[in-house]
């Protein structure tokens, strides 16, 4: 997993109902996943502003994913509808500034895909890993 | 199913632009169909072989050629498979593998079914009703 | 400045065992606003918990960090424990450090590390926690029933046995619904009325209904336990208290030749009429389309027969406004048009009949007296085709048809048959499937009878073309089996029309801000373990207008939607999430984007007055939430371009932080 022993700064958004569930069967199952995928609960996807996104890569983190129910599944009936639209909006525009599409993804996981989440977290840490490490927004001035 | 064959398959499905696997087996192509009696194989069976790859004896049989192309079938079909463009397909794919059309029109009065309407007289029904 | 106190718990080995737990309490000791920072082996124990209230007392802790398993398995343990202690509930944040980090890594530097990282973001969140308290509504204790069919009466029946008011609002003038026009109800052939009318009776009778027939709801605002509800009544210009259900005024009415609607066209009625015997409310109604009196001023006869002096010319519309806590849908289905399905000559011969219209004919109170006769010249019919899935599984023409199975025509096709059959036994019936599908206590057993004992033709096809031919049906047919073409000469054919939505669905949806899927039918909040709410808090789904069902289902569905109904209104208040979203009124500025993105229907706009910095006041639009509606998703905080929107537990100050503290 680690190339050159750099460990990229994974930052993942899951939504409460389905992915995050999804992380915690993925725990109970013991299915292990690198250690540098940091989660933040969000109650559904569609909570995450893409300040958010831009913030972590701000503050130096070299992948944001963000997991939610699947299509139609939405806890809240429509969420993940909103999240998908705006992500493609935002990472098309990152895409642009010059961060790779590979370091940001949008991923459906349900509460009964454990194993797809650490999968889905293996292979998108593999990537970024591959692409080193994010410099294109870090704010210079957070680097003590 | 071989190689060439499931080629041929593909090429068949192209051609057509027909999804046969949305085909739930209902029946209601053949009961429209107005040549029914005359096909050795039917509308129906058209979408199964072809799905299923039985392409030799689709495109061996007199079949092809009694399809009066009057799309009965296709406007009927409820799930929207449309099985008289797959015989069309097929007829075209034979013919395509004969290089030419090598039915010369002297040829033709003989081979005509008095019975049966012309395909082109129906087509032209078709095409030009709308 | 917080006042925090971090606990992080071992559980047993299960967190220990990678993650160096001691060095996290260290490490997680000298974070901005940490006071006091511990270990233990079970926080979830008794023990556990006395440490927390202990500490909460000691240090004066203003909140709760809990490094532990998941917030899924204890946050409401842990938020309890606060309570007990006096803290604010929501001032408990857990890092989980069991499922995400421990299970989950097995180097005890690196899970040790992603610990301490995972604590410091629940620190930096809850720095800028704010304490919540969820807000409290009054609940009505009344319900709203909409439509009077089998599943309205049942949700009726069972809301009002429990002690509630329940009032049912059905547009017909009587309630009963579809299944009062039907013959026999599969599988045990037991007759409609027999067993729908008594339970008109009890509704009609309950004390705590009320029916609102020949009325329409009209407008619905409000939200879960206090619903505003406005209803029209239709001026059926009878007085309801007044009239006696005599049925003189119907004998003599003069006008004769109206389409009756009960029997689908199939024979007339009067313009002054009670649409069957058993109806509830047993009052008459005049059909302003068709009376004399209505249309030339000049008749007046049934107000001269009336002795008790019912019927008043002049009724108006009515509109009532009433309070509900609850609003259950039970509006159900109609069988689709056949004009579009030219196939099977439906408009072009009277013999074609669909299955409703066939449940008519071999009703006893039906047109014919329940004697199978040809609708077009009255004779006996010897054979009978009944095609199956017209219209229903139809993908490809979405304007004639529906992509869904209706799954309730593969059993009343075998159950007309078999009623044919066991009565004209000289009859002849065929029935053309793509799949019999009878999946249901004693359905197939049932299907199967009316193949082996009665001898009914299954055949597996479909028909192609039904062409008149002098007093015959020609039929053309596939059958698959055999691989042949069939030309049957039928009397009549049966269409097993599709069912869809009923018409009003789509309107009373929007009025209810209560989701739909493509076909109009109304979506359940979890299709599997909340089949009978819709996402909308306190509105309910009750039979066909949550999709195609039989009548067993919906009773069972009536059921279950009236014990959620009881639920809510044996409350007297009801807890919403305090976690909804909030608008900043100074900051918002009217866009209404939040508006539309709101799967609930939370956010409505109003003008308010505000100061302005030299001292004038202006007025200006602003957004507000409704917390007993919001149920937190947050949707609209993002779509807010002023940033006015922000949600209560998860602000967006909050999820920085995490950012922050995750990326330094």
């Amino acid at each position: 997993m680690q190339v050159n022993e750099y460990k990229p700064l994974i930052v993942a958004f899951c939504c409460n109902w389905c992915s995050y569930a999804g992380a915690d069967l993925a725990g109970n199952n013991r299915l292990s996943y690198p250690d540098n995928v940091k989660i933040i609960r969000v109650p559904c996807s569609c909570r995450v502003n893409p300040m958010f996104v831009l913030r972590a890569f701000q503050r130096g983190a070299d992948g944001v994913i963000l997991c939610g129910c699947h299509p139609g599944d939405c806890h809240y009936t429509s969420g993940n509808y909103y999240t998908r639209r705006r992500m493609a909006l935002l990472f098309s525009m990152l895409d642009y500034l010059g961060i790779e599409r590979e370091r940001t993804r949008v991923e459906w996981c349900s509460a009964a895909e454990g194993a797809k989440f650490a999968q889905t977290m293996n292979e998108f840490t593999e990537a970024v890993a591959a692409l080193g490490e994010n410099k294109r927004l870090e704010d210079l001035r957070c680097k003590e | 199913m071989d190689n060439k064959n499931s080629n041929l398959q593909a090429e068949i499905v192209r051609m057509s632009g027909v999804n046969p696997r949305k085909c739930m087996r209902c029946g209601k192509c053949s009961a429209t169909c107005p040549a029914y009696d005359e096909m050795e194989y039917h509308p129906h069976q058209f979408v199964y072989m072809v799905e299923n790859g039985e392409l030799e004896p689709l495109m061996k049989s007199k079949s092809i050629y009694k399809c009066l192309t009057c799309f009965a079938c296709v406007d009927r079909c409820p799930r929207g498979v449309e099985p008289a463009k797959l015989v069309e397909a097929v007829r075209l794919a034979v013919i395509r593998q004969q290089g030419k059309n090598h039915l010369k029109p002297e040829d033709i009065p003989p081979i005509v079914d008095e019975d049966l309407p012309q395909q082109a007289i129906v087509t032209a029904f078709r095409k030009y009703a709308k | 400045m917080q006042r925090i106190g971090v606990f992080v718990c071992w559980c047993g080995t299960n967190i220990a065992g990678t993650v160096d737990v001691k060095r996290v309490a260290e490490a997680l000791k000298n974070e901005p606003g940490v006071v006091y920072s511990d270990n233990y082996q079970y926080m979830c124990s008794q023990a556990g918990q006395d440490m927390i209230k202990n500490a909460i007392h000691e240090y004066k802790l203003t909140g709760v960090v809990v490094c532990s398993c998941s917030p899924r398995m204890h946050e409401t343990t842990f938020r309890k424990t606060a309570a007990a202690a006096g803290l604010n509930p929501y001032m408990v944040e857990i890092a989980n450090i069991r499922e995400q980090c421990s299970w989950v890594h097995k180097d005890m530097e690196a899970g040790t590390e992603k610990a301490i990282i995972l604590g410091r973001a629940a620190i930096a969140k809850l720095n800028l926690n704010t304490p919540l308290t969820a807000g409290e509504t009054p609940v009505t204790k009344r319900a709203l029933v909409i439509g009077g069919g089998i599943a309205g009466i049942q949700t009726a029946l069972d809301i009002a046995d429990a002690g509630f008011k329940v009032d049912i609002v059905e547009k017909k003038p009587t309630i009963g619904g579809k299944m009062a026009q039907l013959d026999k109800t599969f599988p045990t052939l037991d007759c409609a009325a027999c067993i729908l009318t008594p339970k008109m009776v009890d509704v009609g009778q309950h004390e705590n209904i009320r029916i609102f027939s020949y009325s329409e709801v009209t407008d619905v605002k409000g939200f879960v336990g206090n619903f505003d509800v406005t209803i029209k009544r239709k001026a059926r210009f009878v007085k309801e208290d007044v009239c006696t259900g005599c049925g003189l005024c119907m004998e003599k009415c003069p006008m004769k030749k109206v389409p009756n609607e009960f029997n689908l066209g199939l024979d007339n009625r009067t313009a002054i009429y009670i649409p069957f015997a058993q109806a509830v409310p047993k009052v008459a109604t005049i059909d302003p389309n068709y009376c004399i009196m209505k249309k030339t001023g000049k008749c007046g006869l049934c107000s001269t027969v009336c002795t008790v002096g019912a019927i008043d010319y002049n009724q108006q519309d009515e509109i009532i406004e009433e309070k509900y806590g609850a609003i259950v849908v039970a509006t159900g289905f109609n069988p689709i048009s056949m004009d579009k399905f030219d196939e099977y000559a439906y408009s072009q011969s009277k013999d074609v009949v669909t299955s409703l219209e066939f449940e008519r004919l071999m009703n006893a109170a039906g047109p014919t007296q329940g004697t199978l006769l040809r609708p077009s010249d009255g004779k006996h019919p010897h054979t009978l085709v009944f095609v199956q899935c017209v219209g229903s599984r139809c993908e490809a023409c979405a304007e004639k048809g529906k992509e869904y199975c209706s799954k309730i025509c593969c059993m009343y096709t075998a159950k007309h048959a078999m009623l044919v059959r066991d009565k004209y036994p000289d009859t002849e019936v065929y029935v053309f499937y793509i799949d019999v599908r009878t999946p249901g206590k004693n359905f197939d057993e049932f299907y199967r009878r009316a193949v082996e004992e009665y001898g009914v033709h299954y055949i597996k096809g479909m028909v192609g073309k039904v062409a008149p031919e002098g007093d015959k049906l020609m039929v053309q047919a596939s059958d698959l089996l055999d691989n042949k073409q069939l030309h049957i000469a039928a009397d009549m054919v049966i269409l097993a029309a599709a069912i869809e939505p009923d018409e009003s669905a789509r309107s009373l949806a929007t009025m209810l801000t209560a989701s739909m899927d493509t076909n109009d039918f109304f979506t359940e909040a979890h299709p599997k373990l909340r089949p009978v709410e819709s996402p909308t808090a306190g509105i309910y789904l009750s039979g066909a207008c949550q999709g195609p069902k039989d009548i067993p289902d919906t009773v069972a569905q009536a059921g279950a939607a009236a014990s959620k109904v009881i639920g809510l209104l044996v409350k007297d208040k009801l807890t919403g999430n305090p976690c909804v979203a909030e608008s900043n009124e100074l900051m918002c500025n009217g866009c209404s984007a939040c508006e539309k993105v709101c799967p609930y229907g939370a956010i409505t706009y109003v003008d308010k007055e505000f100061r302005m910095p030299d001292r004038t006041t202006r007025v200006r639009r602003v957004a507000q939430v409704n917390p007993a509606v919001c149920q937190g998703c947050g949707a609209c905080t993002v779509a807010c371009p002023s940033g006015a929107m922000d949600l209560k537990g998860f602000a967006t100050s909050q999820i920085m932080a995490e950012v922050d503290a995750i990326c330094k």
